[in-house]
């Protein structure tokens, strides 16, 4: 079994265009999440969100790119860029032929299909550009990736809604720790904040219209988000020999299937992700010093995750610190994990945790120290990262300082 | 613009060529446009001229639209806006 470590990291989200401006607003409790500005906004319910601001394709990216990027491509494309400049890792001959890209994504290309339905059915269109298909598939973002970088190793593209990008993660971390492949590039990009996007999630009535308070005991539902997280995980003897920095090690992971309802979670599920990525990583319950949360600010997410976290951890959950970033950028779904991994580097790198943001009344169901509204200095040497979706699906990491 | 001044400036795009760099016997595979540059064609032609073209990337030979150069292209265009305008 290889080490394996984390070399580089880039995200795009409503925070900031890449990960010290992201890191920035987390340690300063900046809230992302605004006014959703968007074509026939004034026919949602919902129109608050954590939209990504002032990032201009045109100018990005030539005009034949611009026919084949969706806007997660476009996002993901500028996160791998970042991560991949960060580690210094340059990708030819055999390490090229291993290295792949594995990344997570709910919906892919979103707002191309939305586009284009809207083309041929509110326009009464007959003709679509000839490149939608591989414009708004679900892989087209790793494709990208895969070209402008060089991978030919294994890739391909995970979608499990809400834990999509940690799905991702742990399948990169696997091929490296077996030795499969020297380096992945993996995480996750979303980018639903279009009309039919958001009035998707408008019908499922777990949405706030106000602000997303995970924790808090007046939260009333999550808000989305979007962007792309993306990291360079790389096996540690290859990073040392080198010379490269390392952020963190991923340590373990576990994914659990709940296997009971399509939309409401199970502590059970939750507590044996939990227990399953301490377990593979061979870390104590004790040595966790922050959880960064799934926290989506749902009645019943964030309750049945503290039941879980005291049922892992016991006495040392009133010990550890847990926190949910998704009330500063949102909720990116099958990128939500991703930009989350950040704070987890930030808590072990930096010694900062960020806050849960938006905190209001305490939640006697949510007892734990959410580290609300300011973010705290602590040295923290291992973190998990929880991402629990829709349909039971969870995937939780497990990291250590390096 | 005339027909051919449209379909001209239609291919330099997808050539990423200049307009002037391009004459009417010039043959789509020379300009370095592949595959997908001449489905992108073919739909940039539909959306200005407002016609359809029968055309088949798995065939390009079965269509009588015949794709082979810039004139060719012209006449098709104009054969079908008889036909279908």
């Amino acid at each position: 079994m290889k080490r394996v470590v984390i070399t580089g990291a880039g995200t795009i989200n409503a925070l900031g265009h890449d990960v010290p401006s992201t890191l920035t607003a987390m340690r300063e409790g900046v809230c992302g999440i605004g006014p959703l500005e968007l074509r026939d906004v004034e026919r949602l319910s919902i129109q608050i969100g954590g939209q990504v601001c002032g990032f201009e394709a045109e100018g990005r990216y030539n005009r034949q790119q611009m026919t084949l990027y969706d806007r997660f491509t476009q996002f993901t494309l500028a996160a791998a860029k970042e991560a991949i400049d960060q580690s210094g890792i340059i990708f030819s001959g055999e390490l090229a032929a291993k290295s792949g890209v594995v990344l997570g994504t709910a919906g892919g290309g979103v707002s191309t299909w939305d586009d284009n339905y809207r083309s041929v059915y509110e326009d009464g269109k007959n003709r679509v550009h000839p490149f939608v298909v591989p414009k708004l598939m679900n892989n087209a973002a790793a494709s990208h990736v895969s070209m402008e970088h060089n991978l030919k190793g294994p890739s391909f593209t995970v979608s499990t809604a809400c834990a999509s990008s940690n799905h991702a993660m742990a399948q990169a971390f696997s091929m490296v720790r077996s030795g499969m492949a020297p380096a992945m590039i993996t995480g996750g990009s979303e980018s639903m904040l279009c009309f039919g996007g958001v009035k998707a999630w408008e019908g499922l009535r777990v949405m706030s219209r106000d602000a997303c308070r995970p924790f808090s005991a007046n939260r009333n539902g999550m808000v989305q988000g979007e962007g792309a997280g993306v990291f360079v995980f790389e096996e540690y003897e290859h990073a040392r020999a080198r010379g490269a920095q390392i952020l963190c090690e991923v340590a373990g992971f576990a994914m659990s299937s709940d296997a009971s309802d399509i939309v409401m979670p199970s502590k059970n599920g939750a507590s044996r992700a939990m227990a399953g990525a301490l377990s593979d990583a061979g870390i104590n319950r004790d040595e966790v010093g922050y959880i960064n949360a799934h926290g989506t600010g749902t009645a019943a997410n964030d309750k049945t995750e503290c039941a879980a976290v005291a049922d892992v951890f016991g006495p040392h959950a009133d010990k550890l610190m847990i926190s949910s970033t998704k009330s500063m950028h949102g909720h990116l779904i099958g990128g939500t994990g991703a930009v989350e991994l950040l704070a987890c580097i930030m808590a072990l790198r930096d010694g900062v945790i960020a806050p849960t943001i938006g905190y209001e009344e305490p939640d006697p169901e949510c007892a734990l120290d959410v580290v609300p509204n300011e973010a705290r200095e602590a040295k923290v040497k291992v973190a998990i990262s929880n991402a629990f979706a829709f349909g039971g699906m969870n995937a939780v990491l497990a990291l250590r300082a390096a | 613009m005339s027909i051919k001044d449209k379909v001209i400036a239609i291919i330099a795009e997808q050539a990423v060529l200049e307009p002037s760099d391009i004459s009417v016997d010039s043959s789509l595979e020379e300009l370095g446009i592949d595959s997908l540059g001449l489905v992108e064609s073919i739909f940039s032609i539909e959306e200005e001229f407002d016609i359809t073209v029968p055309f088949n990337a798995n065939e390009p030979q079965a269509s009588d639209f015949d794709i082979s150069t810039v004139a060719s292209i012209i006449s098709g265009i104009e054969r079908l806006q008889a036909e279908q305008g």
